[in-house]
């Protein structure tokens, strides 16, 4: 398992506009990406339908729905996002209680600030929180 | 026939990694229990000690939430495709505090009720 995430600064910015947007609700997310490979290709922003400040719940159906879809595409959901509006970037118990993907990077950005983000990625596997770095790269997919 | 249950990537060590397994039975809860006594563990991730639907999960019967169709209760026959997803949540507030504005029990083991630990 790396420890590191690398991600296409595109996806980053649709990431933010999409964290931006729902503020001060919660906004949360998924980026798939080929099965094995670690790489975020497709950005899917889900509705927060607990439609809360402090959180977030992906509506049940959309994501039967989407979760099909990677199969089909033999993609998985490579990176798990959401964004905190009043606090840091970093997991809350809630977050970790829930975190239910052992495979995927955890991306919290944090919007408390209006003119710039906290952009933090973790491993959440057996309650364990580990952080990785963020590589924002140029041009890994056509986005 | 039998009754096909999709297993999510966390739950896959209680089914010696196997992402589709069969079971039997007559509602979710009969299912849950067949699938339990062929891989021990798993009932006690998809339900709570209280005996209610683990707030961790998502349990579909071809494709509907089964939160709409009676839970545990709902109806399930040969045939039917189940499918389990780790449910999707979290967020800044305390966890029991989120689940008392869910009007859900919350029953996370490591925290306390009334706990509203933040970040």
């Amino acid at each position: 398992m790396n420890d590191v995430l690398t991600i296409d600064s595109a996806i980053v910015e649709a990431i933010v506009a999409h964290a931006r947007r729902d503020h001060p609700d919660e906004a949360c997310g998924v980026v798939a990406g080929p099965i094995g490979s670690d790489l975020p290709t497709r950005h899917i922003a889900m509705d927060n339908a607990a439609r809360s400040m402090t959180f977030y719940e992906f509506d049940s159906m959309e994501q039967l729905r989407v979760w099909r879809e990677m199969d089909d595409n033999d993609e998985e959901p490579v990176v798990i996002y959401h964004s905190h509006t009043a606090t840091e970037a970093y997991p809350s118990r809630t977050d970790i209680s829930f975190a239910g993907e052992p495979g995927a990077h955890y991306l919290l950005v944090s919007t408390r600030e209006p003119d710039s983000e906290e952009i933090r990625s973790f491993r959440i596997v057996d309650g364990v929180v580990t952080e990785e770095e963020v590589n924002i790269v140029d041009a890994t997919v056509d986005a | 026939m039998a009754i096909e249950v999709r297993v999510p990537t966390i739950l896959r060590s209680y089914t010696g990694g196997a992402k589709v397994v069969e079971g039997s039975g007559d509602t979710l809860s009969g299912l849950i229990d067949d699938l339990d006594a062929k891989h021990s563990g798993l009932k006690g991730r998809l339900i709570t000690p209280e005996g209610g639907l683990h707030r961790f999960v998502n349990i579909y019967v071809n494709d509907e939430d089964v939160r709409f169709l009676g839970a545990l209760d709902a109806k399930v026959s040969d045939g039917d495709s189940v499918t389990i997803l780790p449910a999707v949540a979290g967020g800044a507030l305390g966890f029991a505090a989120a689940a008392a504005l869910l009007g859900r029990p919350s029953n996370h083991p490591a925290t306390a009720p009334g706990t509203t630990e933040g970040e």
